[in-house]
Parts: structure tokens; sequence; C-alpha cells
């Protein structure tokens, strides 16, 4: 009996991820939704610039790279021009809540039909360590060796919180895989964005907390706990907007 | 209907693009190339295309990425400053092997400059335009009608060389109304292997990218895809010469400047001066064979151009050097009027002993 | 061989730009080479408005017209501005309801036509751009209904069908307009 087996949008290709980085896990969520949904032949992938630059390398279906911070323009050409493509991206933090904020919030705003998974480690992975848009107050990082400093760099950026604002998106939640129940949510939460483009709803993303040991300075175990200590309080998980699912109450 | 219309240029360029197959425009809006946008945004939904008003010049080229990837044909126009934004996106295309049609109705600089014509944008467009080695296949209309025909032929380009098409216009040519036919004989595009469309689960998937660690690898993409440049310079280049059988003096010129160099060249060779014109089409390839053989009879060229003196150096390369080279320039919006570019061809001919 | 340029200026919302649309098609109609320039940008939104027309036999070398044969002045900042750039032997025509001086120079023709009076006499307040233009068709002998009304059609779109009539109208008016002397 098979009890475990590579989701088929997975390539065999050797992953680049460090140990205990949740990139992986996020990656096979993904790609076990687009295996359930039976949408792999369809489904065109954006991968962004960060640690996930290469997941053009891991997913079988069709991938296009963008520049970076661009995934979602990149994503809006595609779904124009077919839409009958599903069309994600997969973008990490400095990539969609920094040097993308633009992309991001008026693709939300104009409820493209598109899945953006947005993975939220509160760090630079790729280039080393360095300040997120999404570093915690007081996190030390190498362009922030004193703790971040809010009176000299300003908050975190909270996607969901502020996306939720705007009256374009259809879905918006977080999520978290540190630990197996919230990893079953994660699932969850990414087959419905998915889902909601299958069936025209718009602009569906989730934000999944992930952890960086490496950048982070812990091990594997005790970066899963800073999630839970550190950055839940402050990103606390949850539904931000499900437009379909408010109609539904107010029927 | 072999009629002609009378069209402004950004808007027979709009309605060839269409012709041409162009379904999908990405665009922000910015003077003097506004027209493209709004002749787009009344046309794609009656044609089942997508009209798009991006959030910034970025996002617009981003998309424009996207839609290329997918293998259709796609376009964007912007004016000088615009242009600079989009410089990363004409990389990404470049080092992705994307074709797009990119339109820079050009505009006095640098900075915010004004939004009267220039022709300041010419080593930005023809030397890069952005990070790393490549090149656009550059066309320059001088007319209304050739802003429709290199917006088709600039199409079927890029297709052909998995390029990146840029139409270097100015306001001039984007605001002016001439008579313009536009019956094309298209073309289907190529087939491509290479779009993300889907697997259809029946291919290896398709990675459109331009990221390669491996620098041996980079290397080998750089040097392919100059081989692919190469064969652009050997079949592509265009250009018009005008009254250079007996030419002693030669203008070197593009777009309006050379529109505006013909009158000073008929009231020169009335005046007994023989004076004649090299118009580059393809600014990148440019025309290097036509001016390199000018140079064994003629006596000088005289470079007309609304910058401070870009293409002259490609005529200098292109002459090596061989007879002296001028510069007959106005910048910042200003054009050269025919009597200042008779003057000096007027210059020329007493410094030449031209007759 | 010949080559007409014209020049027509005032003020944005005179019509100039229409005007100069109309006698470049009318150039067209009679197989001419033609060329038509705005200016463009903020001076558009009520500053000065100015369009170059050409009209050639031969192809249209640069399509800027800076010393025009006829020039057509709409107001008076026009007229300041253009005067002195038409070509000796060259016309102007002035719109003299809007414009009190006269032209000061002597080696040019000059019609005054008080366009704007006319056209609000005649109920037709927004077309004195085209009752200039009836004028000037007129004075350059090139007024006639057949080709007049062809490019009447051209420049007016067909949601507009409706204008042909009183721009042929107001073109009538200004090629019958006899300077009071």
């Amino acid at each position: 009996m098979v009890v475990f087996e590579k989701p088929h949008a997975l390539t065999d290709v050797p992953m680049h991820y460090c140990p205990g980085c949740t990139h992986g896990i996020v990656h096979r969520l993904v790609a076990e939704v687009i295996d359930e949904l039976g949408i792999e032949g369809k489904t065109v992938g954006i991968a962004p610039v960060g640690c996930s630059v290469m997941a053009y390398n891991y997913f079988n279906c069709d991938m296009i790279e963008a520049a970076h911070g661009r995934a979602p323009a990149v994503a809006t050409g595609v779904k124009r021009a077919e839409p009958d493509n599903i069309v994600f991206t997969y973008q990490g933090d400095g990539d969609l809540a920094s040097i993308g904020t633009a992309e991001t919030v008026h693709s939300a705003a104009r409820n493209e039909n598109i899945t953006v998974i947005f993975i939220n480690n509160a760090i630079y992975g790729m280039t080393g360590g360095q300040m997120a848009p999404t570093s915690l107050p007081g996190q030390v990082t190498q362009t922030s060796p004193y703790g971040r400093d809010v009176t000299q760099c300003g908050f975190p950026v909270k996607v969901c919180e502020m996306l939720s604002q705007l009256d374009g998106p259809e879905y918006l939640e977080r999520v978290a895989v540190n630990n197996v129940k919230n990893v079953k949510n994660a699932k969850k939460a990414i087959k419905k964005a998915f889902r909601n483009q299958i069936d025209g709803k718009g602009f569906s993303l989730v934000e999944v907390i992930s952890s960086c040991p490496t950048n982070w300075g812990l091990t594997p175990q005790n970066a899963l706990k800073w999630i839970d200590e550190k950055m839940i309080p402050y990103y606390p998980l949850g539904v931000y907007k499900d437009r379909s699912a408010a109609k539904e109450e107010t029927k | 209907m072999s009629e002609k219309v009378l069209m402004k240029g950004n808007e027979a360029l709009a309605e060839a693009a269409i012709i041409a197959g162009c379904r999908h425009y990405f665009g922000y809006p910015i003077t003097p190339q506004t027209e493209v946008a709004a002749y787009m945004a009344k046309r794609m939904p009656k044609i089942g295309g997508t009209f798009l008003q991006a959030e910034s010049e970025i996002a617009a080229i981003n998309m424009v990425y996207g839609v290329s990837s997918t293998g259709h044909r796609v376009m964007t126009s912007s004016s000088s400053p615009g242009i600079s934004l989009k410089g990363e996106g004409l990389s990404y295309l470049a080092g992705s092997d994307l074709p797009a049609l990119v339109i820079n109705v050009q505009r006095g600089g640098p900075g915010l400059g004004g939004i009267q014509p220039s022709q300041a944008d010419y080593f930005q467009a023809t030397k890069g335009g952005a990070h790393g080695d490549f090149h656009m296949i550059v066309l320059a209309p001088a007319s209304v009608q050739e802003m429709a025909d290199l917006t088709v032929k600039g199409f079927e380009l890029a297709d052909k060389y998995r390029m990146t098409s840029m139409i270097l216009a100015d306001g001039t040519m984007g605001q002016m109304m001439e008579p313009v036919s536009l019956e094309y004989d298209i073309k289907p595009a190529p087939e491509k292997p290479w779009a993300t469309t889907g697997t259809k689960m029946q291919r290896e998937h398709n990675i459109v990218n331009s990221l390669s660690l491996v620098p041996e690898e980079l290397e080998k993409f750089n040097i392919e895809r100059y081989k692919r440049y190469d064969e652009v310079e050997k079949n592509e280049v265009m250009y018009e010469e005008y009254m250079m059988d007996d030419a002693e003096i030669c203008i070197a010129a593009f777009g309006i400047a050379a529109r505006v160099s013909k009158n000073a060249i008929t009231e020169a060779r009335r005046q007994g001066i023989k004076a004649g014109m090299i118009r580059p089409i393809t600014l990148w390839p440019f025309p290097k064979t036509p001016f390199k053989k000018a140079a064994q009879s003629v006596k000088q060229f005289i470079s007309v151009e609304l910058s401070m003196g870009q293409m002259i150096e490609d005529v200098r390369l292109a002459t090596e050097c061989r007879v002296p080279v001028t510069l007959c320039n106005r910048v910042g919006g200003m054009i050269p009027s025919p009597e200042m570019v008779l003057e000096a061809i007027k210059e020329a001919a007493k410094n030449g002993g031209a007759r | 061989m010949s080559t007409t340029q014209f020049l027509f200026a005032g003020f944005g919302g005179q019509g100039i730009l229409f005007a100069g649309k109309f006698a470049a098609y009318k150039g067209l109609i009679g197989e001419k080479q033609v060329s038509w320039l705005p200016s463009y940008g903020p001076e558009m939104r009520g500053g000065t408005a100015s369009c170059s027309v050409i009209v050639s036999d031969e192809p249209v070398g640069s399509p800027i017209v800076s010393r025009p044969d006829v020039l057509i002045a709409m107001n008076l900042p026009s007229l300041d501005r253009y005067e002195s750039a038409v070509a000796v032997g060259g016309t102007i025509f002035v719109d003299s309801t809007l414009i009190d001086r006269k032209v000061e120079r002597d080696d040019v023709a000059v019609y005054y036509v008080p366009a704007t009076r006319l056209a609000s006499d005649n109920g037709m307040p927004t077309l004195a751009n085209m009752i200039l233009m009836g004028n000037i068709l007129k004075v350059m002998n090139e007024f006639d209904e057949e080709s007049v009304t062809a490019a009447l059609k051209k420049v007016i779109s067909a949601k507009h069908a409706d204008m042909l009539d009183i721009n042929l109208k107001a073109l009538k008016i200004g090629a019958e307009y006899k300077e009071e002397v």
C-alpha cells in the first residue's frame, strides 16, 4: 500500500531550500491542490525573485520567471490573454510587499482572477537575511543589526489587513505551516484560492506564515515555535475577506 | 478599400497594430502618445481584446511580458520618461527571448523634460536601454504611413527573431495627420512551441526565464542570442536614400529631422549644391553599408538630430571617420528649421569645396 | 508645382484644429499631398491653439509651417505672434470681430472677415471657423460645392452627420461675404 507519494505537479528536481525551511511544505500543498483539482495541464505558475525564484524548476506545470515584484502584473497578462488557464503567483514578502506593492494592490483592486500564494517569513532569505517589509518590530536582521527600529524604518506591512480594505479582492486568508493543524488549514485555504479562480470569482490571496531557520538563526524546531510565539501574535491567522461567503450569509 | 484617410500618427499606429493581430494593449497615460491608449481603449473591447490602463509603466511592461509568454502579439506605448521605467521589463523580455512591440513617442529630456518632440532617446533605444547585453530592433518612422507600416513590420520582426521591436517616433509623428492606407497582407505569426499556455499533460513544462546561475550557461545564452542579432543585421537593415546619386554632401537624419532635411536639400539643389540624404529606417541595426559606401564619394556628412548628437556616433563609426561628420541640431523640444539645415549644407559646401 | 502652407491660429475651442482638418481633407479630395500638425500640450487647454496644414503637388517635406503662405488669425495674440512670419506675398485672414487692429505689413494680402459676428447673427455661434474657411476658399478660387461637401463628410463623423448642413451653410456665408469698404 502506498502511503506517501510525490504530487504529480511537482518535478523530480531536488529543491535548493535550506533544511527546516517551510517553502517545501507550501510547494507540496500547492502541487497537491493542483493534482486534486486536475488542473496541471492548464496551470501557469509565476515565480518571483527571492528564495523561491527557482520554483519554475519544481512545478510540473508551465512556469514563468518574473522580475522582482512584478509577478501579479505578469499573471495579469497571462490571464487576460488566456482566460482558460489557471494562473498563480508564488511570492515572498520582499517581492510582494515591498518592491511589488503596487502590483499587489492594483491586481487586488482590479480583482484579477488569479491566485496569489504569499510566503511571509519576515526576512529576505535569498540575499542572506536582510530586513523585510514584514520583519517584526525589534527583529534583528543583517540590515537591522540593533533590531528593527520602527521610528527609523517604519512598521511591518500587514498585507491581508491592508488588502481587506479594498472592494476588489475576492478572498484573503492568512495561514501558517508550523504544525499539522495549521498545515491542514493552509491546504484548505490554498485549495479555495484555486477553486475561486476556476469559478471565476477573482483575486484570491493566501498569506502563509513561514519559517526561515537559517536567517532567523534558530533551529528548525525553534523556528516553528518562533512562529507561534512572535509571528502569529503580530499576524493573526484567519479569513480577512471572503466576498462569496459574506454574500451567502446575507442571503 | 484603397481610399486614403487622414489619420494621426498615433492612431494609424494603433489601428495597424490591431490589423497585425495585436489584441492586448497595456499602457499608462503620458503626453504625447496618449492617443494610442485612447484609441485602444475604444477599439479593443469591441474586438474581444484587452485594453488595460496599468498602475504604472513597470506594471504595463510586465503585463506585456505575461501576454508574450503565452505567444500572443502584444504591445505597450509610452513616451521617454515612461520608457525609462519600462527598462527593467525590456531587459527581461530580451533575457527571456520574448517578442513584443514597444512604442516610444519621444519628448524632450532628461528627467521630466518637456512634452515637445525629441530624438534624445536614440542611445537608450539603440545601445541597450537597460542592463545586460541585448538589442532591440529599432524602427524610425518618418510619416504617418510609416507609423502604421513599421508597426506591422515590428510585430513580424519581433516574432521572427523573438525580440522586442521598438518604434522610435517623436511627438510630431504621433500628433500629425497625413493620408494613410492600411492595407496589409498579414502573414500568420510563426508557431511558438515555447509558449506557456499549459502543458495539456502532453509535453514537458515550458519555462519562460532569464535566470541562469551557471556562468558557462549564461555565456552560452548570450552568445547564441548575439548570433540571432547577427542575422537581424544581415537581413533586416532598412534605409532610404534621397538624391544620393551625385551627392557631395550627405545628410544623416531620421524621423522628423529627415522630413525637415528634405526641404533643405530641395532648396540646396535649387542653389546648385549637390546635397542628398541617407535616412536610416532601422536605427538598430544601423545601415552601416550605405554610409560606408557614401563615404567614398561624399565630402561631408551632416547629422541632423533633435538631440545633442547621438546618431552622429554611429555615422562616424559607419564611415570610419574618413570624411568630416558635423552636427546640426536642436534639443529640448525644438526642431531644426529647413533654413538651419540649409545653412549647415551651405557651410559644408564652402568648407569641402563641394559644388 | 505648387505648395500652400496654412497656419491656423486662435483660442482653444474656436475650432482651429477642425478648420485645419477640413482644409487638409479638401486638399486630399483634390488629390494633393497633405499634412496636418497641431500644437499640442497644455496650451490646448484654453490658451493659443494652432495647426499647420500643408497642401502640395509634391510629397510634403517638413510638416511644420514656420513661414505660412496663408495665416488664419482668429484672435489678437495669434496675429501678434504670427504676422511677421507670413511669407512675402502671402495672405492673412483676420477674424475682425475679435481682432480690432489692422495688419501692419504691406507686403501681404489681407482679408478682414467679421466671422464671429456673422456666426452669432446667423445662429451658429460655434462656426466662425467655417465662415472664415468659406471666405478663404472663395478668395483662393477653391470653393465648389461638390468638393466642399465631400470634405465636410470626411471631417464630420457619422455620429454628428446632422451638423453637415449647418457647416455647409457657414462655409457659404463666408464665401458670399464681401468686405465692407
